[in-house]
């Protein structure tokens, strides 16, 4: 029986990375390396005025002297950051007014992926910004959103368009000091996407970005920025893949949210990056400062992720909850097979009153992974009436994986209310017999269970997401239940 | 120079200056320890926020303080100590003090105690039953960050040996009154270490006091050994002054089919730092910590719990509570480590915690590190206030609004008073958290010392 299981198990979990592909298309990049110039030269082929290039600048000067964070339950092997191309961008014309100006390649690319590219694919309802190695290739349904007076486009695009309303946000929920990674990437950044919607306005449809890793030893650095105005509303939607490589690839991100008085904002990711091989080789080393802020009363963000890719991950969607009775949500699935390591999590600020969070983390481990969940619930002292919950699962799907809870609850205030909960526990034989005796193979019979105790989370995403994120969990975990 | 380094060479200074009269009163075997401790320590420094354990605790207000003594001479004055009556009245107990981190060299005799135990003076011990102190002696108390646990062995002269043989038991505890006196500010580093074999049973209380107004730091180190099937129940009391520190690192090392209880009931303290270890270094080894936290003023109470499954099969149970007031803060840092080939492990945490004043703080960071699948662990934590619906029950019933208060809190408090076996002794705690509730406890209520002021 047990043996059995195993056989499914490994079936099940050496199903391949389909998004593994690598795309032939013509590439312009900078030679390697990282320095002052480098940064002028990203500065300068993106047309950047020298505020963009000052900050830049500063930026860098902040990640010299920094240190790589080592309080992560992660064993990430030295990065030679003088070894990674910061700028490579598939080489097109000068400016795309329609669909048909696209590389062909770049489309079949996409078209691989399933990203409804094409603006026929309305019915989809999703406005798509997509990011190859940096740059973002096409933006759709740009016109439509603008009549409602949303700004949905490329980061560049954005700084060259609208400067003031960069300026203004940009850096101020992450600030460049912020961390390692965040000054690297506020150094560096290449594109990514800016979306702004203004008072009053709820945006028809969900907002989509897709990133991918195409050409070979590059680092992708996106910024994403979001505003929501008083009273506005926005669905945002994230997915990543990169081709398949025996080298690692680095993934610095940053997004920003910033939500007013009344705005909401609901941010989701599914985060599918090549987690390298069955031996550990390979794989996206992927390092993401997300943070959001509620800076007006009633705001709320929630952050829903399914976290299934990467060699290793580093990542802690935040909600700073300023205004009074703003809320903050945190909704996650964390999928590490193989050597995957991944330690994520949440920081919950409550600064306002009458603030509220709510953290959901369901860990699960495979293979030799190793995944661990961090979060800190901090009530400030003036934050009266705050309140928290917090609860983390971890499921542990063989014996040589591990799952971890640190959790961090520091509260000044005493009319508020935290609480956190975690367990630790495998799938029980009783529930696979339970199954088996229904007729349920084994395999599909963790697949069941998986998807039960994911639901929570899964419940969170827009609906297509939650497709794919059931379709990817089955897919990550196939073969690793003993 | 940084203030880091600054201790680091003080103490250094010191080690050197004193080798001879600290190594005067030891044996070649716990001396031998000393220089490599002494190195370790250097490199450690003391630790500060930066050190994950101790990220909500501040000890630069302790430790950059120049104390006037470090050393006491072991001719201290057992005498007026012995008259110190600890506040638990009717409670039996077989009784040894340790004053200012020394214990009486008497051969380890207390009155009408059964054969097979030895309590005495571990500088004794160590002459008397080498055999013994060389096996356990400086083999559990290892962390390597924490500089304070080299600290000690390289200071330390004396400290609370007891030993019971194999498959002795006890019918009363053991209580070891631990007073720090003196005209100067001091600075007392003791080392006990407690050996219980196979098959025996030793139940222990450990009562701190502080008898003058004086601003003391203690550093001790406590190691203790649970052998086969053995049982170790171990409850200590800290019930000093605001002026007063208090740092423990208990270790306790646990072998196959062993049960250890450790309780820290703190009533009292200007800053209490208490770090338990329980090892389980055998199948069915069953370990329970509890912690009780009562703060109120400026006192800060730091719990520190790490629980070490080694061997499948094994229990482990942490509940801690804490209510504080004023402006004290609390924090608590608990951690369930289960190693890889630990299977059938079932492990359980609990923090709960009541803030009565937006001033107080409370910080908690439960952790668990698992690397086997079939286990079952949970840990919760909370940071709260009184029920609101209990105390409207309360009130509707015609209670009113401070006593309601009172005795939610007390009901809350309770939970952990209610794992004191000795019935005595649990009255007696009882009593003494609740006229602490009540913001009376009997020490600072009538005590002619006026320390806070």
């Amino acid at each position: 029986m047990e043996k059995e299981q195993d056989k499914i198990l490994n079936e099940v979990t050496s199903g391949e990375y389909k998004y593994g592909f690598y795309t032939d298309i013509d590439n312009e990049s900078i030679p390697k390396g990282l320095s002052e110039d480098v940064i002028r030269v990203i500065s300068a082929k993106k047309e950047e005025p020298e505020w963009m290039l000052e900050f830049r600048l500063k930026a860098y000067e902040a990640w010299k002297k920094k240190k790589m964070p080592e309080w992560a339950h992660l064993k990430i092997p030295e990065i030679n950051y003088q070894d990674i191309v910061y700028y490579s961008a598939p080489r097109q014309k000068a400016k795309l007014d329609s669909l048909d100006e696209v590389d062909p390649e770049l489309l079949e690319t996409f078209e691989k992926l399933g990203i409804p590219l094409e603006e026929q694919k309305r019915l989809t309802g999703v406005a798509v910004d997509a990011v190859m190695d940096s740059v973002s290739v096409k933006t759709t349904f740009q016109e439509n959103l603008a009549e409602m007076g949303i700004i949905f486009c490329s980061f560049s695009e954005a700084v060259r368009e609208h400067p003031d309303l960069v300026k203004k946000y940009m850096g101020s929920v992450v600030p460049y000091t912020d961390n390692y990674f965040a000054a690297l990437n506020s150094a560096v950044f290449s594109d990514g996407s800016f979306c702004y919607i203004p008072k009053g306005v709820k945006c028809p449809m969900e907002l989509s970005t897709y990133f991918r890793i195409n050409a070979a030893n590059t680092g992708q650095f996106e910024r994403t920025l979001i505003v929501a105005e008083d009273d506005s509303y926005v669905s945002y939607l994230e997915g990543c893949t990169a081709p398949q490589r025996d080298e690692n690839q680095l993934h610095a991100a940053i997004v920003e949210i910033v939500a007013e008085k009344n705005a909401e904002v609901k941010y989701s990711t599914v985060q599918n990056w090549y987690p390298g091989n069955k031996e550990g080789k390979g794989g996206v080393y992927n390092f993401v400062t997300k943070r959001g802020i509620c800076r007006g009363d009633n705001a709320k963000i929630s952050w829903a992720q399914v976290e299934t890719g990467s060699a290793i991950t580093w990542k802690y969607p935040s909600c700073i909850l300023k205004g009074d009775n703003s809320s903050g949500e945190f909704y996650s699935v964390a999928v590490t097979n193989n050597h995957q390591q991944a330690d994520t999590g949440t920081k919950m600020m409550h600064i306002g009153k009458n603030t509220r969070s709510i953290i959901v983390s369901k860990g699960i481990s495979a293979g030799l992974s190793q995944n661990s969940y961090r979060g800190l619930v901090k009530v400030l002292k003036n934050a009266s009436n705050a309140r928290n919950f917090s609860q983390c699962d971890s499921l542990l799907l063989g014996d040589k994986c591990g799952a971890h809870t640190f959790p961090y609850v520091e509260v000044g205030n005493q009319t508020s209310v935290v609480e956190h909960e975690a367990t630790t526990s495998k799938i029980g034989e009783d529930q696979i017999f339970y199954c088996n005796q229904r007729g349920i193979s084994t395999e599909d019979a963790i697949g069941l269970i998986v998807n039960g105790y994911a639901k929570e989370v899964l419940n969170k995403l827009p609906m297509e997401f939650a497709v794919e994120a059931q379709k990817l969990l089955q897919i990550s975990l196939e073969g690793s239940v003993g | 120079m940084s203030k880091r380094e600054e201790t680091i060479q003080h103490f250094s200074g010191l080690f050197k200056e004193n080798s001879s009269r600290i190594e005067k009163g030891s044996s070649g075997l716990i001396n031998s320890f000393r220089k490599e401790a002494m190195d370790q320590f250097r490199e450690l420094g003391i630790p500060d926020r930066k050190n994950e354990a101790y990220k909500y605790i501040n000890l630069d207000p302790w430790f950059n303080t120049k104390y006037k003594s470090y050393f006491v001479p072991e001719e201290a004055d057992f005498m007026a100590a012995s008259d110190f009556r600890c506040e638990v009245v009717e409670l039996e107990s077989y009784n040894k003090i340790l004053l200012n981190g020394f214990s009486p060299k008497d051969n380890g005799t207390i009155e009408g105690l059964p054969e097979g135990i030895w309590v005495g003076s571990l500088a004794e011990a160590s002459e008397r039953f080498p055999d013994i102190v060389e096996k356990h002696y400086a083999r559990y108390a290892r962390n390597g960050k924490d500089g304070l646990i080299p600290l000690n062995t390289a200071l330390a002269s004396d400290g609370m040996f007891v030993h019971v043989k194999k498959g002795v038991s006890l019918s009363k505890p053991i209580q070891v009154i631990n007073l720090v006196h003196s005209d100067t500010d001091m600075f007392v580093q003791h080392r006990n270490l407690i050996v219980v074999e196979d098959n025996a049973e030793l139940p222990m209380i450990v009562c701190d006091h502080a008898l003058s107004p004086q601003k003391f730091l203690t550093n001790a180190v406590t190691e203790i050994y649970v052998g086969e099937n053995a049982r170790l129940d171990m409850l200590r009391v800290q019930n000093e002054h605001n002026n007063a520190a208090k740092l423990t690192h208990t270790f306790i090392h646990q072998e196959r089919n062993s049960n250890a209880v450790s309780n820290n009931i703190t009533l009292h303290g200007g800053m209490v730092r208490n770090s338990t270890y329980h090892r389980l270094n055998g199948e069915g080894a069953e370990c329970n910590a509890y912690g009780l936290y009562l703060a109120d003023r400026w006192q800060h109470v730091d719990n520190f719990v790490s629980i070490d499954h080694a061997y499948p099969n094994c229990l482990s149970n942490q509940l801690f509570k804490g209510v504080l007031d004023d402006y004290a803060t609390g924090a608590f840092n608990g951690r369930i480590l289960v190693n890889e080939g630990a299977q059938k492990t079932l492990a359980y945490q609990k923090n709960n915690n009541i803030l009565l004043t937006d001033d107080a703080r409370m910080d908690t960071k439960p952790q668990l590190e698992i690397y086997a699948d079939d286990v079952k662990c949970s840990h919760g934590a909370t940071v709260g206030q009184l029920d609101e619906e209990a105390m409207f029950y309360l009130k509707s019933r015609g209670i009113n609004k401070t006593e309601a208060r009172l005795m939610l809190m007390f009901g809350f408090a309770h939970e952990v008073i209610a794992n004191i076996k000795t019935e005595a002794l649990r009255q007696r705690i009882d009593e003494l958290v609740l006229q602490r509730l009540r913001g009376e406890l009997s020490r600072c209520a009538n005590c002619s010392l006026d320390c806070d002021k």
